[in-house]
């Protein structure tokens, strides 16, 4: 019975999606797409509510788990994703694209992240991630009327497809030279070493899996799929599916491959480098904003990686730590972004912003805020993420990957810091349309969280320590 | 005649190449991407197969079922987003994907 209430939060999720699904399909008079997203809003919550209670439990034979470390990665992506919807309401609705179907996708992708998160056979990480990648690519072709939709929707179906070919391709060769699918069954068997089949496989669900977090050199799909697809997805993007990708990634390679760490930790080293060099040197010439914040979030999944490179608990746990902060300061950056808008209309470049600071004061601080954050700037919170895994790496003798780390945030803090130089030096009326009042709500929640963490770091430090130790065993 | 592991696998890897580069070097139709794509997961399940049977274990065959069932799912969601995509462009030409770029 026990095993039954870990399973809760996924079975709330995955009925109550079909009965919304129900609900919008059968009622064809009215627009039910306000109803049918505070329906999936509230899901959401009560199933992350559930998924805090949830007992530590094994399923189905071992196919799906549940410890600390899976409720914590949980909590981001239940947290990344209400985010998303609420700021999706009066996007969605101003684009014209408000469609019932929309917080419905949502619901059914968090739940191939859950599935995925907690997957521990990989037959059940292969079904949660394209449950999840399924759903996202129609997310990212929903303005179905619009060119770059749907062009950044055909791209990432294309790169995306091909990633999780190159994982199943993987598994199946790890399965055939390890002779299970099991993760205990293969931390076990991994224990005595492992031959060159296995390897070339783990290197396939490796890059398939750095393809899900946009890492380089498999990054190249994720600036035109964040410029392409609507704002309200965009922010979704950036948030929840790239902490679960993460949470797998953690959990793949720290649990059946974690006996090989000679054999993958080179690369991770080398893909932690490649990111945070590729996405803090690209960023440099972009003028569209939401492209700057997806070379940004490349190069945040390298510093990310960087704790798993290092491979221990404690980097475990910065990498936990770092994620769970950057999803606050993305969600928060793209509430701005969401309410860039002028007569009606979405504006995207970063000189649209110029004179925002004398106009609405409120807004250009809280946008401010997250510059500042991921730049690194103290006392904000992401300051400490960047110092715990730069702290952890050099503990553990990795000084040319933290000098690395370290040389790199500080030329990213360029672009960072122009886009606050436009808001407040740079002269202009930028006229915003009134911000609605969900993306306020996310953008000052946002904005809090990143300026108070300074006050409380403990806990979150203590939960992501524990969540790591849980993961390793 | 009992036909060797070995061989099949070089047929799986044989199918797998030939998929990546009908992805990259391909610069006609969206439509032979996605007809590579098919091939890569083919490729899986053929590893899975034959791995299957050498192992003695159902566990690959059972995967297979699952690969092909997210096949189809993914070539319809695939080509769905292909035909709204050409509403808007009126071609599907590998070419003229790039809107954005840089």
């Amino acid at each position: 019975m026990t095993d039954f209430y870990a399973l809760l939060p996924s079975l709330v999720l995955g009925v109550g999606g079909m009965v919304l699904l129900l609900g919008g399909v059968l009622n064809k008079k009215t627009d039910t797409t306000p109803a049918v997203t505070f329906g999936a809003v509230v899901l959401l919550l009560i199933a992350a509510l559930l998924n805090l209670t949830a007992p530590d439990g094994m399923l189905f034979h071992g196919l799906f788990t549940t410890s600390l470390f899976t409720r914590f990665a949980d909590t981001l992506v239940y947290i990344g994703a209400i985010a998303a919807l609420i700021l999706s309401v009066d996007f969605n609705k101003r684009e014209k694209i408000a469609r019932f179907e929309y917080p419905i996708l949502v619901l059914f992708a968090v739940l191939g992240m859950i599935a995925m998160i907690s997957a521990s056979d990989m037959m059940s990480l292969y079904l949660g991630f394209e449950l999840q990648s399924l759903a996202l690519y129609i997310c990212a072709a929903l303005a179905r009327d619009n060119l770059r939709s749907t062009e950044a929707g055909l791209k990432y179906f294309v790169l995306g497809a091909l990633a999780s070919g190159l994982l199943v391709y993987g598994i199946s060769l790890v399965y055939g030279f390890a002779g299970t699918t099991s993760f205990t069954a293969l931390a076990n068997v991994f224990q005595k070493g492992a031959d060159t089949g296995t390897i070339a496989g783990v290197v396939f669900v490796l890059v398939g899996l750095a393809f899900k977090v946009s890492a380089a050199p498999f990054h190249m799909w994720a600036p035109d799929v964040y410029e392409g697809a609507p704002t309200s997805v965009t922010a979704l993007f950036a948030t929840a599916p790239k902490a679960a990708a993460m949470a797998l990634f953690l959990s793949v390679m720290a649990g059946p491959f974690g006996h090989l760490t000679d054999q993958w930790e080179m690369l991770i080293q080398i893909i932690a480098v490649l990111s945070m060099v590729i996405g803090g040197l690209a960023a440099i010439g972009q003028n569209n904003i939401k492209r700057l914040l997806a070379y940004s979030s490349i190069s945040h999944m390298g510093y990310a990686l960087m704790g798993l490179a290092v491979g221990t608990v404690n980097g475990i746990q910065a990498s936990l730590a770092y994620i769970a902060i950057y999803v606050v300061m993305s969600f928060g950056a793209f509430a701005c972004v969401v309410a860039m808008r002028r007569n009606g209309k979405a504006v995207e470049n970063i000189d649209d912003l110029a004179g925002l600071s004398s106009e609405r004061p409120g807004f250009a601080f809280a946008f401010a805020v997250f510059m500042w954050s991921m730049a690194g700037i103290p006392p904000l919170a992401g300051f400490f993420a960047k110092l715990y895994v730069f702290a952890t790496a050099l503990n553990a003798g990795y000084d040319t990957l933290t000098i690395i780390g370290i040389i790199v945030s500080v030329i990213s803090a360029f672009y960072y810091l122009r886009v606050i130089k436009v808001m407040y030096f740079d002269r202009g009326e930028p006229q915003f349309d009134r911000t609605s009042a969900g993306a306020g709500f996310v953008m000052v929640i946002g904005a809090l969280a990143t300026i108070f963490f300074v006050v409380v770091p403990g806990p979150l430090m203590a939960v992501a320590g524990e969540a790591a130790k849980a993961l390793m065993g | 005649m009992l036909i060797p592991l070995s061989h099949y696998l070089v047929v799986s890897a044989m199918l797998l190449v030939i998929g990546i580069f009908g992805i990259f070097m391909n610069r006609k139709n969206i439509i032979v991407i996605m007809m590579s794509i098919e091939l890569i997961l083919l490729a899986a399940n053929l590893n899975f197969v034959a791995f299957s049977g050498a192992l003695h274990d159902m566990v690959g065959q059972v995967f297979t079922m699952f690969v092909l069932t997210v096949a189809a799912a993914e070539s319809a969601i695939g080509l769905a987003i292909l035909v709204i995509y050409f509403r808007n462009r009126g071609s599907i030409e590998v070419e003229d994907v790039t809107l954005m770029k840089g």
